[in-house]
């Protein structure tokens, strides 16, 4: 800590180009934070995924509907302790683009296969015997501004009730909470009995069905079994655990990694050149002050090791300082990805860059440094 | 010569490779500096003072022969162990003062005590001390670009003083000074030589610095001439 | 004056290569920072290029009143047959009007390479479908035959997608699918997709709900005819879109966000890259303080040191900005890539690097260059003459 002096000193000996490379920093990890943070909160989706929750869509695609009937099957396959159900509504509030992601399911079961999902236990009693009612996130509640009491009209872009309107209205009748991730409390749950009363076609039918089973370490052989029962019916089912489920959806997007990882890969390969070039520069500058210093008894490690905190200290700071901004712009893309702080592992790993980049960075103009000869040095040689 | 003898050099010799050419710059030299003595070391540029200087100090090692400071064998030593030596038993004073640009005063001084294990407090005091011994105290905070030229030279003299060493090398600390200055800075390494006992070898061009010196020698191609002890006072 | 810029600049520029560290810091940080965001721009270039060449502006769609897109809707046949019938549609030589009522439906197929399967679309089309939409041509195989398990493929969905060649199976529902012939459709959207008879597969998927029916128009400007004509009639609820409206509006979010992500993205790197350069040129304009000393001494305008020095970082952002334009346009052009569609489902598209997009690399380049040169430039012309000659 006693050298901290020196190497501060050291690190402002020519402000100008040090503030320029320290921005340039930042910069780069600006870059880092915002789009790793993205990548990550994507793939935290997938990290979240319950194990001991499988997902049964029909086996063409998670977007044909499976028949009702099957609740009863798949709570006879041996390892299944829960099943729930739930339809895709795709519903819009006033405005095409105010998209609300609501499903119709059953009160009770949901509740029960989602213990993540906090909710007062009066609130859903209510649920479960208002028609008419919905329970939400309470992001989503923050987002509109709607209350236990409201009636919200949603327009459906795909269920038209029996007289051909798509208007369907609600009675907020409860909120829910998801400490865990608080992108689920963007969800709008209503009474699957009012959703199958209303609609004019699909009857009889539900989205796709989530099960719990008992042990983990059996899902995949309740996998298997599910999938078997209703082979070659006409309604095949394909069942995964929920993060292959996730993984899946995700990959449709694109391949968010491989973007993000080239485009970083891009500036951090431009970035250690122009920092590694400036270290050089600045090393090169002092030659005359390191050979003084180690006239004064500094060995040659303790020369590499000064000229190495340098540029630990520039990336650090720089990658502090950009981190730090990204952390601070995070919360506006809350809307696009429905998180809204930079995850703690992005932050880790971007220090750990940093480190990583002052040593490779550092390394060269250090051990020119180490190996400098005093007399020479001294002589201006 | 009454006093111990402090630096012992027998059969010295050194080559520099300048190219494919072989340089002889000092050759099979021989001397004996005692302890307290304040030696100043005159000659044409290219006579090997400055190489004789830094083997002194323990900046470079000979090619040939043996150099004794104190009770150790220096020019056998490794580059590491070297600078552990150097730090505790020499302070270097250059022409151009040297310092760090970026560093207060009292940083610069500061230094060579960051290779101890003082404490904080302890090399606040310290370095208090060498710049009052120099008559800065008041310049402490001072950046090296804030200074004079005189006051650059004795902060420089502070931080080879601060460590206490038991030897001072001075190469043409008054090179870059003028007169009146000069003898200012040499009357200090007169009083440090006089009343702190430190032993000094000092290379200079200006026979009236040489003055100074309690022994004059003359080196010329790299050898010694007329080696004998001068008295100043 | 140009004599004196053209001497000054000629001095910089041979003096490059012995600062080509400093030098190559500008070249690759502006390089790294044109090729990020033409490549992110080719996307959604070539995303655009496809969606907006399969609107066609005398078609028009017509989902159900309030959908946004195809999947959402649902119209009955007794519908499909009033919306046909309406005034301005062209009819064909046999009489009948040139109009298709589709189904659209969701299959998952594996992307080549890949386990986990993506949603493609499999689209029923009507008798006229072909009329109705002339790009599409027959490459490979025949046609497929109504009544029978068959299937046609887009050129690009059978160049993404694993198991589509002529004589594969695909298994949906309880039947199997023959693929029997691969057609191309002017790059389009519909390349993506996989084209049966709509009766086929509205029996197969046991429906009887239609998703959308297009027409053909007698002309452009018979739209709003046929849009009064159906939004009129009491017995409709129903969407009337233009083909071109309706596509470009599927295209609106994605490329909302690929515009965003590279000029958000470039931006910020283009700031670095800035910075880099700013750092290059101060300390070459440092490295020559002697040289422009000497020059100003002798007669030389400051305006002419300022100049020089700026073309000197242009000369180097031009080199770098042509260097990341091309590796962008070599390395990612035509690359094919997919994403999810309006539609939930994929929707193939190539990476487009045009010449307007080179020029937006290009000119960015310079800007960053202009910059980063612009205030050394300042800082060598305003250099005390005599105290640069002493120093030196």
């Amino acid at each position: 800590m006693k050298f901290f002096p020196l190497v501060w000193a050291g690190l402002w000996r020519k402000k100008l180009r040090t503030i320029f490379t320290l921005l340039a920093i930042v910069v780069a990890f600006l870059l880092f934070g915002m789009l790793q943070g993205v990548n990550s909160a994507f793939n935290a989706t997938v990290e979240k995924a319950n194990v001991n929750r499988l997902t049964v869509t029909s086996k063409i695609n998670f977007t044909e509907a499976l028949p009702y009937a099957y609740l009863t099957q798949i709570e006879a396959v041996p390892g299944v302790s829960a099943v729930a159900w739930f339809s895709w509504f795709g519903t819009y509030y006033q405005d095409a683009k105010n998209f609300v992601f609501s499903f119709p399911a059953d009160p009770v079961r949901l509740f029960d296969m989602y213990p993540e999902y906090h909710i007062d236990k009066a609130q859903l009693d209510t649920f479960e015997h208002t028609r008419t009612g919905a329970v939400i996130g309470v992001e989503l509640a923050k987002k509109y501004g709607w209350k236990i009491g409201d009636r919200v009209t949603l327009h459906s872009t795909i269920w038209t009730k029996a007289d051909g309107t798509s208007d369907w209205p609600f009675d907020i009748v409860g909120t829910f909470e998801v400490p865990t991730d608080s992108s689920q409390a963007n969800q709008f749950f209503f009474n699957h009995s009012y959703f199958d009363e209303g609609r004019s076609f699909g009857k009889g039918t539900v989205g796709w069905y989530i099960v719990r089973v008992s042990d983990p370490k059996l899902s995949a052989q309740v996998a298997i079994d599910i999938d078997k029962r209703f082979e070659n019916s006409q309604d095949e089912t394909k069942t995964q655990t929920e993060k292959e489920f996730q993984q899946s959806f995700l990959k449709q997007i694109g391949d968010i990694n491989f973007i993000v990882t080239s485009i970083l890969s891009a500036v951090f390969i431009s970035l250690l050149f122009a920092t590694g070039t400036t270290m050089m520069q600045s090393v090169r500058e002092r030659i005359p002050e390191l050979a003084v210093l180690k006239t004064l008894g500094f060995s040659n490690g303790r020369v590499l090791s000064l000229v190495l905190a340098e540029s630990v200290l520039l990336c650090l700071i720089a990658a502090g300082l950009g981190l730090g901004l990204a952390s601070l712009i995070f919360p506006a893309l809350k809307n696009f990805i429905g998180v809204a702080t930079l995850s703690r592992s992005v932050v880790a790993t971007g220090v750990l860059f940093a480190v990583l980049m002052a040593l490779i960075t550092g390394l060269p103009p250090a051990l020119r440094a180490q190996r400098l000869n005093i007399v020479d040095a001294l002589a201006g040689r | 010569m009454s006093a111990p003898t402090l630096v012992s050099i027998r059969n010295v010799s050194k080559r520099y490779q300048r190219g494919k050419q072989s340089v002889e710059v000092l050759q099979n030299l021989d001397l004996d500096i005692g302890q307290g003595e304040f030696i100043a070391l005159m000659g044409p540029s290219g006579s090997g003072k400055t190489t004789l200087l830094n083997l002194i100090g323990g900046l470079d090692h000979p090619s040939t022969g043996e150099i004794r400071v104190g009770s150790e064998r220096i020019d056998s030593l490794s580059d590491g162990k070297l600078a552990k030596w150097r730090a505790r038993h020499v302070g270097f004073v250059f022409q151009f003062y040297n310092l760090m640009p970026m560093l207060s005063a009292e940083r610069n001084v500061e230094l060579p005590l960051l290779l101890t294990s003082l404490s904080s407090a302890q090399r606040k005091r310290n370095v208090a001390a060498a710049l009052t011994v120099v008559g800065l105290a008041d310049r402490a905070r001072h950046k090296p670009s804030e200074l004079s030229g005189g006051q650059a030279q004795r902060v420089a003299i502070a931080r080879a003083l601060v460590a206490d060493p038991t030897l001072l090398v001075c190469d043409e600390p008054t090179g870059d000074l003028d007169r009146h200055t000069a003898d200012e800075i040499l009357g200090l390494l007169q009083a440090l030589n006089r009343e702190h006992g430190k032993t000094i070898v000092m290379v200079t061009h200006d026979p009236k610095a040489a003055e100074y010196a309690s022994r004059q020698l003359h080196m010329d191609k790299g050898a010694l001439i007329d080696a004998g002890a001068i008295n100043a006072a | 004056m140009f004599k004196q810029i053209g001497a000054v600049t000629s001095m910089n520029v041979r003096g490059i290569p012995q600062r080509l560290g400093a030098s190559l810091v500008i070249v690759i940080g502006i390089a790294v920072t044109v090729g990020v965001m033409v490549s992110v721009l080719a996307m959604a270039v070539g995303f655009d290029k496809t969606i907006n060449s399969t609107g066609h502006a005398d078609r028009a769609i017509v989902l159900r009143g309030g959908s946004v897109s195809e999947l959402g809707s649902t119209i009955s046949r007794d519908n499909t047959l009033t919306i046909m019938d309406a005034a301005g549609v062209r009819h064909g030589d046999d009489g009948k009007p040139v109009a298709s009522a589709e189904a659209l439906l969701i299959v998952g197929l594996p992307k080549k390479g890949e386990q986990s399967q993506a949603n493609v679309t499999l689209r029923g089309v009507g008798p006229a479908s072909f009329a109705l939409r002339p790009e599409i041509h027959i490459t490979e195989g025949r046609m497929f035959q109504p009544a029978v398990h068959e299937l046609i493929v887009g050129r690009s969905a059978q160049g993404q997608f694993a198991g589509l060649s002529i004589g594969s199976k695909i298994a949906l529902r309880d039947s199997e699918w023959t693929v029997v012939g691969v057609f191309d459709s002017d790059g389009d959207s519909h390349e993506s997709e996989l084209l049966a008879d709509v009766e086929t597969v509205l029996s197969a998927f046991r429906r009887n709900l239609y998703q959308s029916v297009v027409v053909q128009l007698e002309n452009p400007d018979a739209f709003n005819a046929f849009k009064d004509a159906l939004t009129t009639n009491p017995t409709l609820s129903v969407d009337v879109k233009r083909e071109t409206d309706y596509y470009k509006s599927q295209a609106q979010q994605l490329n909302k966000l690929l515009n965003f992500l590279a000029y958000f993205v470039g931006s910020i790197m283009a700031i670095g890259a800035v910075f880099g350069a700013l750092n290059a040129m101060y300390s070459a304009v440092a490295a020559r303080g002697l040289e422009i000393a000497t020059l100003r001494a002798i007669g030389f305008s400051s305006f002419s040191v300022v100049f020089s020095v700026l073309i000197e970082a242009l000369a180097l952002a031009l080199a770098g900005g042509a260097i990341g334009a091309v590796f962008a346009w070599l390395f990612f052009n035509g690359n094919t890539v997919s994403t999810l569609g309006g539609n939930f489902t994929q929707v193939v598209f190539h990476l487009t690097v045009s010449p307007t997009l080179l020029i937006t690399g290009i000119v960015w380049a310079c800007l960053i260059g202009v910059i980063g040169g612009l205030f050394p430039a300042i800082r060598a012309a305003r250099l005390p003459v005599a105290a640069a000659l002493r120093a030196g």
